[in-house]
């Protein structure tokens, strides 16, 4: 074996070990994984929302935040473990899509929504009716012995102390380091830190202090589903510069049986229905379901399974098809989105072409739905069948073809986060061209000296830049604009002006890195009082020992300058840690300093705590304020006499107004998308998300590519993000390039447009409707013709509607097919029994 | 496949067969899933279709398009109830716009069979310029669109339905009048048209109009 990965994620926080949380005394107090557990169909009630002491419906539930974290006490944890905000949102949500009269409590302290789209999220939840969030610690009193309802103690601002009776609480319990954690570290020779998660590389947080031993997921400290991803596929592009030269050793090619040509019989469709376990046979009455499908038209052969995606049901489909002549397959089960691959190829063992293949879903779109109207529910899945089997006769066989791929990449940003991924391309042996706007690598990195843990940035920095430029495979662009990109997966060609002069690139994989810009505050005198600086700023004086800064007698930051507002809708996930690091570094200069952070909720999440807890613990002092009654800043004197800025703001703690003297005010400005963001999306053809920043494949799935095939993204361009967790997205995305770039050759999709020649008149309506540019005229024998390049289409049928003669036409959803399904949708008994209706009232 | 593939043939087809309202679900504007920004052509489509459906005489309610992402499962179901509820107080077609079955039918298929102009005009001439939802809801409320649509689709679709109401025999002018719903003063405008691109004669026998 040549190398380890360790993914053995992490233990939810035991609430048994402190008896304040009364978990396991108060039959209504449960935890986030087992409310989790509630929501889910394959749960206790099948997902049906109720109490354990008296299996009914809690109407009034609430949430509390932070058990087990953020705590320095005897069993908890001293980090913030960085989702449960977010998860108890979703939760209330989910409450409110079961009982949309529902009431939801979250008693929280910091409400830390600082990743992708998280704002916005936070902000759906508050906006629901019912739902209400309160800043404040709390104490579970009393269970009612008859009701077994929960009392919960809290304290409010305008109001006092209070109690209040739910039905149901929920503790919204951490992440603990895995169980066997030091086990585990000793079996491997790993070191862990402090809170018992592994130990890791600062500049490369997937590595153990053993070589060829690497970790990802929540093993490296309480994160998310995206960071979770980035490591995956991060630690899998490290081993693969490790083992580069194993590549492909042990794969064998999968060889299919001839594909027998059914275009001539008449339909033979096979229906195979799935009781998805108890998901979809305790709402959907399969037998009765089955028996319908053998009335319908072309039906040749029907039958249940219990999971058609298990190993010995595909099989079966398979079997059947070849047993029984089959020609279209149709499984009534879930969404077509994880498993009609799988579907696919049962028919391509059985020799026939997959796109004879159709899915019905009767999970989502029905029995998960319908819970409570199982006999309407049966009838929908028959409905849903029928239209199924209506367009399975219509489906004709495509073929998928081979593209070969370029082996090069094309890296857009030479930041740290384009130069890691540069870094660990080209080490698994592929050449990379490294394409950098300024004169020098680096990107923002340049600016910043620290990182909270101690690491030297520019020290680092140098040291990347140096393996960049002595690495053979990288070739280092400067002072470059890319004027032209034009291709697709595996054969991209990219045109670049550089120092080098115009280079044509051609490459099979591109990684946008480009990096974000810094908002330029208008608020807060910023421009017209040069004591007034951003938090980069300070951190630049800071490092280069400017007295003013460092030998000041006060220093006041504001946070949330520019985002969290309506012009930007999101956190900018970083400043709160950075001014908190800041505020350490200058308390270490001049421990006599007065520093206060003024914040709307401290997002130091995850170990970033630790920091956060020393601050206040050196007398930093935090001072929260509200968009809608921010600070003012303005140029005043001291009571000596001394000319300061100040700093006026509510205390709502206090209840009165706060005037703050200020030598220094830094504003936490702002992470904005890069300037660029839009032009070089335009040319790579991909998507914004609302906020401007990159949009990827899926926010948790598909973290570090792009819905365009072949384009890839990290680092900041993707979102704000600390230093490591570029790091992190960065060799994700070098891995899933590397994914393509291994392949001598990529499959494109056979579902898309093609021209009827005949039927074409050369108006270009579809050529100006397409914007991947994948129709072009030709000079056919029969004069002007459309001709679409079926790279380049991406099957989105806009062009269709266009067309005035229907000559251009999407493979697999053509119109037949989809109009089969319409005509199928209302059942001919449904007709005329509404004929019978009519006739009857008139 | 992206919600602009939505074809005004394939609402059409919908309402022929047994359908008393279509929902058309898209992503949300300006937050595509491919680059083409297919959605804003959905619902000029869509504006478009409610137009023609009103013309012909159903309720243009009967047709409706919600913006929504993958994980709004909140804003589906509140859409689909709504617009269920909806249909249901409408009852079922042509039955709240007092058409008869023949009549409706006939109806749908004129515009159907008008699709490939429709869809040139609507290429050509009635595309709102600007890509916000308030910018197409208001180009589709405006002076300008009324008159282009008046000028093409209006007399098309009259001169369609005339076609084909005359299939089933000749007839007088103020008897089309009555069946169309138009003014006889309409009608015989049409019927000049119709007559200069030979699709209809005056049969002077009957003294009445039939196809030619």
């Amino acid at each position: 074996m040549g190398a380890v990965i360790l993914s053995p994620g992490f233990e939810p926080f035991d609430p048994k070990v402190r008896e304040e949380y009364r978990y396991g005394e108060f039959q209504n107090v449960v935890t986030s994984m087992d409310y989790e557990r509630l929501l889910s169909s394959t749960g206790p009630y099948q997902g049906e929302i109720l109490r354990a002491s008296d299996t009914r419906h809690p109407h009034k539930v609430a949430w509390i935040q932070c058990v087990g974290s953020r705590q320095v006490i005897e069993g908890g944890n001293s980090y913030c473990s960085a989702v449960c905000c977010t998860y108890a949102q979703k939760q209330a949500i989910l409450t409110k899509d079961h009982d949309a009269t529902a009431q939801c409590t979250i008693f929280h302290n910091d409400v830390r929504s600082y990743g992708k789209d998280f704002e916005r999220y936070y902000q759906r939840t508050e906006n629901l009716p019912d739902v209400r969030f309160i800043r404040s610690y709390t104490t579970i009193v009393k269970e009612d012995p008859i009701t077994k309802n929960v009392t919960v103690r809290y304290s409010t601002t305008d109001e006092g102390v209070k109690e209040e009776e739910f039905e149901m609480v929920v503790l919204s319990i951490g992440l603990n380091p895995p169980k066997d954690a030091q086990e585990l570290a000793k079996k491997y020779g790993i070191e862990l830190e402090s809170h018992n998660f592994a130990k890791l590389n600062p500049i490369n947080p997937m590595e153990t202090n053993r070589e060829g031993i690497f970790v990802s997921g929540a093993f490296q400290g309480p994160i998310d589903i995206p960071e979770s991803v980035f490591s995956a596929s991060g630690a899998t592009s490290q081993i693969g510069e490790l083992l580069d030269s194993r590549r492909g050793k042990l794969t064998k090619e999968r060889i299919y049986p001839e594909e027998r040509d059914v275009s001539e019989e008449e339909p033979k469709i096979g229906v195979f229905v799935c009781h998805c376990g108890a998901n979809i046979s305790s709402i959907v009455n399969i037998q009765d379901t089955v028996e319908y499908c053998k009335t319908l038209p072309n039906v040749v052969h029907a039958q249940n399974q219990i999971f058609s995606c298990a190993t010995n049901s595909a099989k079966e489909i398979t079997d059947i098809t070849k047993e029984k002549g089959l020609n279209r397959v149709v499984v009534a089960a879930c969404s077509p989105r994880t498993l009609e691959p799988l579907f696919r190829d049962t028919l391509r063992e059985a020799g026939i072409n997959q796109y004879y293949y159709e899915m019905a879903n009767i999970r989502e779109h029905n029995s998960w739905v319908h819970q409570k109207e199982k006999d309407l529910a049966t009838q929908k899945a028959k409905d849903i069948i029928r239209m199924s089997v209506a367009r399975a006769c219509h489906l004709e066989p495509l073929q998928e073809f081979d593209l070969p791929v370029d082996k090069r990449a094309l890296i857009v940003g030479g930041g740290i986060a384009g130069m890691t991924t540069a870094l660990s391309i080209a080490n698994q042996g592929h050449e990379v061209f490294l394409v950098e706007k300024e004169n020098d690598l680096g990107g923002i990195a340049r600016k910043i000296h620290y990182t909270l843990e101690g690491l030297d940035v520019q020290a680092y920095l140098k040291d990347l830049t140096q393996q960049i430029y002595k690495h053979p495979l990288v070739h280092v662009y400067t002072n470059a604009a890319i004027t032209q990109a034009t291709g697709y997966v595996g054969n991209f060609l990219t045109t670049v002006k550089s120092d080098r002069g115009v280079t044509d690139i051609k490459h099979g994989a591109a990684i946008l890195a480009i990096g974000a810009d810094v908002y330029t505050p208008t608020e807060y005198l910023y421009g017209e009082d040069d004591r007034v600086m951003t938090h980069l700023e300070l951190e630049e004086k800071i490092a280069a020992g400017d007295e003013k800064v460092t030998g000041a007698q006060s220093l006041v930051m504001i946070q949330c300058v520019g985002c969290r507002n309506e012009e930007r809708n999101y956190c900018s996930r970083l400043c709160c840690s950075e001014s908190i690091k800041n505020a350490l570094l200058l308390k270490e200069r001049n421990p006599e300093m007065d520093i206060y952070m003024l914040f709307r909720d401290v997002r130091t999440y995850g170990f970033k705590e630790d920091y956060y807890r020393e601050a206040a613990s050196k007398g930093v002092r935090f001072i929260r304020y509200e968009p809608t009654d921010a600070p003012v800043v303005k140029p005043g004197k001291s009571d000596e006499g001394k000319p300061v800025l100040k700093v006026t703001l509510p205390d709502y703690v206090l209840g009165k107004k706060l005037e703050l003297d200020a030598d220094i005010v830094a504003l936490a400005a702002a992470v904005l998308p890069s300037a660029a963001t839009k032009e070089v999306a335009a040319q790579f053809k991909v998507t914004l998300s609302p906020d401007g920043f990159f949009k990827e494949a899926h926010v948790k799935l598909r973290p570090v590519e792009f819905a365009t095939d072949g384009v890839y993204l990290c680092g900041l361009a993707h979102y704000p993000k600390f230093m490591a967790e570029t790091i992190n997205q960065a060799y994700g995305a070098a891995g899933r390039a590397l994914t393509l770039l291994s392949h001598e050759t990529v499959v494109a999709s056979g579902s898309v447009c093609e021209v009827d020649e005949d039927k074409c008149v050369s108006c270009g309506a579809c050529i100006t409707a397409c914007t991947y540019g994948a129709i072009e005229f030709y000079e056919s024998p029969k004069g002007r013709k459309a001709k679409v390049n079926p790279v380049l289409c991406k099957g989105d049928g806009l062009c269709n509607t266009k067309c005035a003669t229907n000559a251009i036409m999407l493979k697999h959803f053509t119109d037949e097919e989809v109009i089969s399904e319409i005509d199928a949708a209302v059942s001919d008994e449904e007709i005329m029994r509404q004929i019978d209706t009519a006739v009857g009232e008139s | 496949m992206c919600s602009g593939r939505i074809d005004p043939a394939f609402v059409l087809r919908a309402f022929s067969k047994g359908a008393d309202g279509v929902f058309i679900g898209a992503c949300h504007l300006s937050e595509c899933n491919y680059i083409t920004h297919g959605n804003y052509h959905t619902l000029n489509m869509v504006l478009l279709m409610k137009k023609i459906i009103e013309h012909i005489g159903l309720n243009p309610e009967r047709l409706r398009m919600n913006f929504m992402s993958g994980a709004e499962a909140n804003v589906f179901t509140e859409s689909v109830n709504d617009f269920v509820k909806k249909i249901k107080e409408l009852g079922p077609l042509g039955k709240t716009e007092e058409l008869s079955q023949k009549s409706l039918t006939r109806k749908l298929e004129t515009v159907t069979k008008l699709i490939p102009y429709i869809r040139l005009v609507e290429r050509e001439r009635l595309r709102a310029s600007v890509q916000t939802e308030e910018a197409y809801h208001a180009f589709f409320e405006s002076d300008e669109l009324n008159r282009i649509f008046n000028e093409t689709i209006v007399e098309k679709l009259a001169i369609g339905q005339i076609v084909s109401l005359l299939k089933e025999g000749p007839l007088t002018t103020a008897e089309i009048a009555g069946d169309l719903g138009l003014t006889p003063s309409e009608v015989s405008k049409h019927l000049n048209t119709s007559s200069r691109q030979k699709l209809v004669r005056f049969d002077e026998n009957l003294k009445r109009y039939a196809v030619s």
